[in-house]
């Protein structure tokens, strides 16, 4: 249980750490929280032979709420974003999500990038991002771009994140004033990863009907997916029972779960589906009707 | 590969030094280069929660960090919560009242995440007090003496917080356990 030998690199600045990553892109790794990295090298089922360590970069780390958008950067520890001010008001679906992840000694270290980055299929905060359509920031020595949420994961622990690229960021888009919210999950024991997980925001227009929907789904299969054919049923409606329960009706169908140690597919099936329901139902009760947002 | 790096971090207080493998986790650091051996080291995958310290005041799992990342920082382990080596920290104190601990293995790191959770919010809730130490698995006590002895400490804490406030009088945080007589005063 102890991981194999490895060399170690604490980058100063961005542009440095940058230069490591690309020159030992072939077999190092970068280390954030080290929540789901060292785990791994410990089981030595990752052997990097060197590590970047990317926490003491200033400049990765820290919340900037500007322009409709909160911007967070990478290292910045799943705790501290979970009680930020900005993102608790701005961004709560954000803020319940990470209430869900593992345990505070967890939250303390894990970082917001390095969740993203893992991908694994059961974590809540690639739900989330796809659910706010957020725009991950990656550099490379000669490059930046940035990737919308929908494409950013690939399959199984695996991103279109190439070797040498450090996500930098991720910046999520504010959603309207009044827009309801809820993100929910089931797991055999608190902390552990989801079976489900469901994240969901609904804003209602003047009329009281369904302006617009979106609901994104976690371990239903190799990468976080939205159910749009739900999200297509909902908009224009008025969120009464019945229509929350077709639209949710219409989720248990789409998804495609495997079979694993932890649940079988059927029973992710018909967890998505109640899932979705009950996410809808208190997203509809916490949203106002669009010109009430403050009654 | 192997090479060794010179680590400063400050232990309970006192500055330390060390020379380490970068693949030395903060845990093996504590017990096997400074001899302090209260960290328990148990599932080294971040699960069970024996081998919680502190670092800058925040639990961390000690086997999930390497010792050079927490150069030049602040660790607080078991050996670090008596103010005197003798005399026992209040939390210790009501482990041992509420009879909170049987073989011992899992205590550190319960005593370590609940200074955490109550100097974060000290008068915490049961409901609140359960879900703090989700994360520390105890094989021996059930939990129920734990979750009691935790409790027990806060309304210690508040006890004393207000007394020294001279105006409120001690009450139990709401969902509290009654307290239960210590030891002394069944003596
Ligand atoms: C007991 C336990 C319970 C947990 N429960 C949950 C849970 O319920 N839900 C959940 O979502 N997670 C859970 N986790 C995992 C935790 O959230 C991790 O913190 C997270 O998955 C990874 O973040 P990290 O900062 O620790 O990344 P690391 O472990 O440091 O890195 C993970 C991977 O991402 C790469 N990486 C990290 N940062 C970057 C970056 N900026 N750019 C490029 N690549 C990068 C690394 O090279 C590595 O491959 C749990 C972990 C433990 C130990
Ligand atoms: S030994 Fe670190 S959490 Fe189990
Ligand atoms: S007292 Fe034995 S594991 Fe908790």
């Amino acid at each position: 249980m102890k991981p194999a030998a490895f060399g170690y690199f604490a980058p100063r600045d961005l542009p440095e750490a940058l230069s490591l990553v690309s020159t030992y892109s072939s077999d190092g790794k970068v280390i954030a929280g080290g929540q789901s990295l060292v785990p791994l090298m410990n089981f030595r089922l990752a052997r990097p032979s060197h590590l970047i360590d990317i926490n003491g970069i200033g400049s990765l780390s820290g919340i900037d709420a500007a322009d409709g958008r909160v911007t967070i950067g990478a290292t910045t520890r799943q705790r501290d974003a979970g009680t930020h001010p900005d993102v608790k008001v701005q961004l709560p679906l954000l803020a319940e999500a990470i209430s869900y992840i593992g345990h505070l000694a967890i939250q303390n270290r894990g970082t917001v990038g390095g969740s993203i980055a893992h991908a694994d299929p059961a974590a809540e905060l690639p739900v989330v991002a796809l659910a706010l359509d957020a725009q991950m920031h990656v550099q490379r020595t000669d490059g930046q771009r940035t990737i919308p949420a929908a494409e950013f994961s690939l399959g199984y622990l695996t991103t279109v994140l190439e070797a040498d690229e450090l996500l930098t960021a991720t910046s999520f888009g504010v959603p309207p004033a009044g827009s309801g919210w809820c993100f929910s999950e089931v797991a055999r024991r608190h902390g552990d990863f989801a079976l489900v997980a469901v994240a969901v925001l609904l804003t209602l227009d003047a009329a009281g009907k369904v302006g617009s929907a979106s609901i994104a789904l976690g371990g239903v299969g190799p990468v976080p997916m939205r159910a749009g054919a739900a999200e297509r049923l909902l908009v224009g409606e008025a969120p009464t029972d019945p229509v929350l329960r077709a639209a949710a009706d219409t989720v248990g169908a789409d998804v495609e779960p495997e079979d694993d140690i932890h649940a079988s597919a059927d029973y992710r099936r018909h967890l998505a589906g109640v899932l979705v329901r009950r996410a809808l139902t208190t997203a509809r009760a916490r949203a106002a009707v669009a010109g009430n947002e403050h009654v | 590969m192997s090479e060794l790096t010179t680590i400063s971090v400050t232990v309970n207080g006192e500055p330390r030094e060390g020379r380490v493998e970068p693949r030395r986790s903060l845990a093996d650091f504590l017990r096997q280069d400074m001899g302090l051996t209260g960290t328990h080291v148990g599932c080294e995958h971040g699960v069970c929660g024996a081998c919680t310290v502190l670092v800058n005041g925040r639990s961390v799992r000690s086997c999930l960090l390497f010792a050079v990342q927490v150069n030049q920082q602040d660790v607080l382990t078991v050996e670090g919560l008596s103010p005197d080596g003798v005399t026992l920290h209040p939390l210790q104190q009501a482990f041992h009242e509420h009879h909170a601990l049987q073989c011992g293995f899992c205590t550190p790191g319960m005593l370590l995440t609940s200074l955490e959770l109550l100097r974060d919010n000290p008068a915490p809730t049961e409901a609140e007090v359960r879900l703090g130490l989700a994360g520390n698995l105890c094989m021996c006590t059930g939990y129920v003496n734990i979750v009691r002895a935790v409790l027990a400490a806060a309304d210690g804490h508040a006890a004393s917080a207000s007394t020294a406030a001279g105006s409120e009088t001690a009450e139990s945080p709401p969902g509290a356990l009654p307290r239960f007589p210590t030891g002394k005063e069944i003596a």
